[in-house]
C-alpha cells in the first residue's frame, strides 16, 4: 500500500471477526490460565482421564510469568540429595514470614516439587549436568547431575535449565488431548443458579483475536491466572514493562473470583515497589548478589572487594562459605523465598547494607566481579542461570554479550540495595514477596464448590516450583471431583449479562482507553492506599472507585479485539483495587510482616490480630471473617490423609 | 461489527522493542504466534516481517527471538534507559 493510500498506517484487522458468535464447551475439568500452575493442572487432570479444556490469554508454548525461563527451583525437599524433611523446610518457610505464610500450599511445594522436575524430565525439560559440564564442581552431585543453588549443605534447592521447561508442558498438555483455547481471555465465572457463593459451573471467555464470545460449562474449575498487578504502578508508555510479571498477567482470577463470592486473606498487604521495568534496570541484568547472581564477587569503585558476612557477621573467607549455614544454624533460606526483612533463624550470608559499607570507605558504585570467581562458579551465574532465568537469554545473556560484555574481563555495575536496581516512592506498592490472594483448604479448593486455585491464584505464592507443585495438585484433586459431580445447568440470563458487559467497550465509538483509565486507578491508590493507611483514606478511596465504576467505566472504548481484552483486563485492576481497600479495612491494626500501617491504628500486631483476615462478597456485601494463622494444623497428617491415591501410585 | 471493517493503528512508540531484517525474515509469523502480549500481527503481504502494532506492550521476554528459525531476521533492543554500565576489571 502506498503511503497516500494510507495515511494513518492503518492495518486492517488480520484475524476473522466472530464477535456475533457463541461457541458452547462441556467439559469435567477447566483449567483457567495456562502458565505454569494452568498447565500442569491440566496435565494432572488429563491423567485422571477426565475431559480437559484450558484456557490462556496468550499462547501456552510459552506464556505466563514463568514461560520464558527458570533459574532455580526451590524447596526440592525429597530429592535424594537433601538433608531438609518437607516439613522441616514448611516449617521454615512459614516461621520466616512470622507465621503470615500458606502452610498447605507450600508443603505441597515442599513434599511434590522433585515430583515434578522428574516428570518435567520425562517431558523433555532439562534438570541435570547431563553434559557434565560442571564436573566436580561443588554444588554438583556426581551421582544425579543435579547442581545445587544456595545451601549447598542441604541441597533443597537446584539449579535448573528452565527455557526447556514450558514448551515440554505445552506439548505433554497437546498428546494428552487437553482442548487447548489460545488467545482467549477468561471474563467470568458462572455459579449455580447465578448466586454468588454457590457451586461454579463453568465460565466464560472472549478471544482476543476474533472476539468470538465462548461458554465453558464443566464439572470442575481450577483458576491459575496468577496475582493481581498495576494497582499502584502503570506506565501508560510502556504498559508492556509497568511490573515484574508480563502484562497481560492483571489478576483477571482475583477480579472473577471476588465478584463470585470466593474468599480472600492478606489482600492488605503491599510491599513498596520493588521492580518495574521502565523504573528500575531489567531484572537479573545488573550486578548483585541476590537470587540468579548469588553468591557473586563484589567490589567498589577503586577496586576494592567488599566481604561477604554471615548472620553473625563474621567475614566470609572463601566462596564455599557463602552457600554454607553459619555455625549452629540448620539451614538458610535463599533465592526468592526468603522475606525482604529476613528472621535471624534463616538469615543467609551477605554483604553488609550499602551504608554500612559507605561509612567503612567503601566507594559507590559498586560492581559485581565475575571475573573475580573461580570459573565454575562464574559458568554457573553468567551462562547457566542468566540464561536460564526468565527474560535472560535474549535480553540479558545474548544482548550483553552482542555488545562486548565479557564475565572474564569486565565489571558489572550495581544499582541498588540487594537485588533491586531502581528506587520508588512508599506510596509506589506491589504485591510482591507472599501477597495475598484466594484461601484454600487441604484439596486447594477454594470456599466455592466446585472452585479450586493453583499458583499465585492463592495467598501467600510464589516461585516457579510452588505454581508446578500446587498447579499439579489442584489439577487432580478437581478431576477427583469431577469424577463423582454432575455437570449444572448454566443460567443463560447470567451469560447475557455478561456478554453485554464484556463487548460494551467496543460498542463505543471514541471515549476513554484503558491506559488513561488504568493510570486513574493507580493515582488514586498510591494517594488513598499508599504506605499509611486510615478509615477515611480507605472509605474515600473506595467511594472514588464507586464513582468511577459509574461515571468513567461506562465510557470506555476499545477498536478491536485486541484493545478489547486490554480494556476488560483494567476493569479487572479496578475490581482488585476494591478488593485491596475493603481488605486493608478489614484490618484494624497495623502490621510488620504484612508491610501494613495505619495511622489510626499505629500497634503492630497486637496479640488479637495474629490472624487471617479474610474478605468475600455475600450478597455483594463484603462479609469479613477470621482464620487462625496455622489453620492448616498438621501438615503431614493432613497432607497424607487427603492424597492416599497419589501416595500409593509414588510408592517408589 | 459483522460486515464492519476494524483496524489495528500501530502505536508511536516510546521505544522500539523489537526490529526485523526483511532481507534474513520470511514471514513465518513464529514470533506472532508466540507473544504471549500478541503485540505483533502477520503482514498483509505474504513473506514480509511481521508488524510490531503494540511495541508498548512488549514485555522484553525475548520469546519471539528465541523461536525464530533465521538467526538475526529478529532483534531485541534494550531500551536505552535500561543500557547497563560495565567497564574494563583492571
Amino acid at each position: 500500500m502506498k503511503e497516500k493510500d494510507n495515511p494513518c498506517h492503518c492495518l486492517e484487522w488480520p484475524y476473522p471477526l466472530l464477535d456475533d458468535q457463541v461457541q458452547k464447551i462441556s467439559t469435567d475439568v477447566l483449567i483457567l490460565g495456562g502458565g505454569i500452575a494452568g498447565c500442569w493442572a491440566a496435565i494432572a487432570a488429563a491423567q485422571k482421564g477426565v475431559r480437559v479444556a484450558l484456557v490462556e490469554k496468550g499462547a501456552i508454548i510459552r506464556s505466563g510469568a514463568g514461560g520464558s525461563g527458570c533459574d532455580h527451583w526451590e524447596s526440592a525437599a525429597t530429592n535424594p540429595c537433601s538433608r531438609i524433611t518437607p516439613e522441616e523446610l514448611t516449617q521454615a518457610m512459614i516461621q520466616a514470614h512470622h507465621r503470615y505464610n500458606n502452610g498447605i500450599s507450600h508443603y505441597i511445594e515442599c513434599r511434590e516439587g522433585y515430583d515434578r522436575l522428574l516428570d518435567l524430565e520425562k517431558f523433555g525439560g532439562k534438570i541435570r549436568d547431563t553434559e557434565d559440564k560442571f564436573q566436580g564442581a561443588e554444588f554438583r552431585d556426581e551421582k544425579t547431575k543435579f547442581l545445587f543453588a544456595y545451601d549447598y549443605e542441604n541441597k533443597f534447592t537446584l539449579r535448573v535449565w528452565g527455557t526447556t521447561f514450558k514448551p515440554a508442558l505445552a506439548r505433554e498438555c497437546r498428546r494428552l488431548g487437553v482442548d487447548v483455547f489460545d488467545r482467549t481471555m477468561a471474563t467470568s465465572l458462572l455459579t449455580e443458579g447465578n448466586q454468588q457463593g454457590a457451586r461454579v459451573v463453568g465460565a466464560t471467555g472472549i478471544n482476543g483475536r476474533t472476539g468470538e464470545f465462548i461458554t465453558f460449562m464443566a464439572k470442575a474449575t481450577v483458576l491459575c491466572m496468577s496475582r493481581p498487578t498495576r494497582i499502584w504502578l502503570f506506565s501508560p508508555g510502556l504498559p508492556g514493562i509497568s511490573e515484574f510479571r508480563p502484562p497481560q498477567c492483571t489478576g483477571d482470577g482475583h477480579a472473577m473470583g471476588w465478584k463470585a463470592g470466593v474468599e480472600f486473606a492478606m489482600m492488605e498487604k503491599s510491599v513498596k515497589g520493588e521492580w518495574s521495568g521502565d523504573r528500575s534496570f531489567p531484572p537479573y541484568g545488573v550486578g548483585n548478589t541476590h537470587n540468579t547472581w548469588y553468591a557473586c564477587n563484589m567490589v567498589d569503585a577503586d577496586g576494592r572487594e567488599i566481604p561477604w558476612v554471615d548472620r553473625d557477621r563474621r567475614v566470609l573467607t572463601d566462596i564455599s562459605q557463602r552457600h554454607r549455614p553459619a555455625p549452629g544454624q540448620k539451614l538458610f533460606l535463599k533465592g526468592g523465598g526468603e522475606p525482604d526483612v529476613p528472621s535471624y533463624e534463616f538469615q543467609g550470608p551477605d554483604i553488609l547494607p550499602t551504608e554500612e559499607l559507605l561509612a567503612e570507605g567503601f566507594k559507590l558504585p559498586f560492581y559485581a566481579d565475575l571475573a573475580g570467581m573461580p570459573e565454575q562458579e562464574r559458568k554457573a551465574i553468567w551462562g547457566l542461570m542468566v540464561g536460564e532465568e526468565g527474560k535472560t537469554k535474549i535480553p540479558i545473556l545474548k544482548a550483553y554479550t552482542e555488545v562486548g560484555f565479557d564475565p572474564e574481563k569486565h565489571l558489572i555495575q550495581s544499582y541498588g540495595e540487594g537485588w533491586q536496581s531502581g528506587g520508588f516512592l512508599p506510596q509506589e506498592r506491589q504485591l510482591f514477596g507472599l501477597p495475598g490472594g484466594m484461601v484454600n483448604d487441604w484439596n486447594l479448593q477454594t470456599n466455592l464448590e466446585g472452585l479450586y486455585a493453583a499458583g499465585d491464584q492463592l495467598f501467600a505464592a510464589n516461585c516457579h516450583g510452588h505454581a508446578a507443585a500446587t498447579g499439579h495438585y489442584a489439577g487432580r484433586h478437581a478431576a477427583n471431583y469431577a469424577r463423582v459431580a454432575a455437570l449444572s445447568t448454566i443460567d443463560n440470563k447470567q451469560v447475557e449479562k455478561e456478554r453485554i458487559r464484556v463487548y460494551a467497550p467496543l460498542k463505543k465509538d471514541g471515549g476513554i482507553g484503558w491506559q488513561e483509565l488504568n493510570m486513574r486507578i493507580t493515582r488514586l491508590m498510591q494517594h488513598y492506599c499508599g504506605e499509611i493507611k486510615s478509615e477515611e483514606l480507605l472509605t474515600t478511596g473506595l467511594d472514588l472507585l464507586k464513582d468511577i465504576q459509574k461515571l468513567e467505566v461506562p465510557q470506555l472504548a476499545a477498536r478491536n479485539p485486541h484493545e478489547l481484552v486490554r480494556t476488560l483486563e483494567v476493569l479487572n485492576v479496578l475490581t482488585n483495587a476494591e478488593i485491596v481497600l475493603n481488605a486493608c479495612l478489614a484490618r484494624k491494626a497495623s502490621s510488620k510482616p504484612l508491610h501494613f500501617r495505619r495511622s489510626d491504628y499505629p500497634e503492630m500486631d497486637p496479640p488479637e490480630w495474629n490472624k487471617l483476615v479474610t474478605i468475600k462478597l455475600e450478597n455483594n456485601e463484603v462479609a469479613i471473617g477470621k482464620k487462625p494463622l496455622d489453620y492448616y494444623v498438621s501438615l503431614e497428617e493432613n497432607y497424607e490423609s487427603h492424597n492416599v491415591d497419589y501416595l500409593e501410585e509414588h510408592k517408589s | 461489527m459483522k460486515g464492519k471493517k476494524i483496524y489495528v493503528h500501530p502505536e508511536a512508540a516510546a521505544l522500539q522493542p523489537l526490529t526485523f531484517d526483511a532481507g534474513i525474515c520470511d514471514g513465518c509469523n513464529r514470533c506472532v504466534e508466540v507473544c504471549q502480549v500478541d503485540i505483533l500481527v502477520p503482514d498483509p503481504k505474504k513473506g514480509n516481517p511481521p508488524v510490531v502494532v503494540y511495541p508498548g506492550e512488549c514485555w522484553y521476554g525475548g520469546c519471539c527471538v528465541a523461536i525464530c528459525p533465521k538467526p538475526g531476521a529478529i532483534k531485541l533492543n534494550t531500551p536505552l534507559m535500561n543500557r547497563v554500565h560495565w567497564k574494563k576489571k583492571d
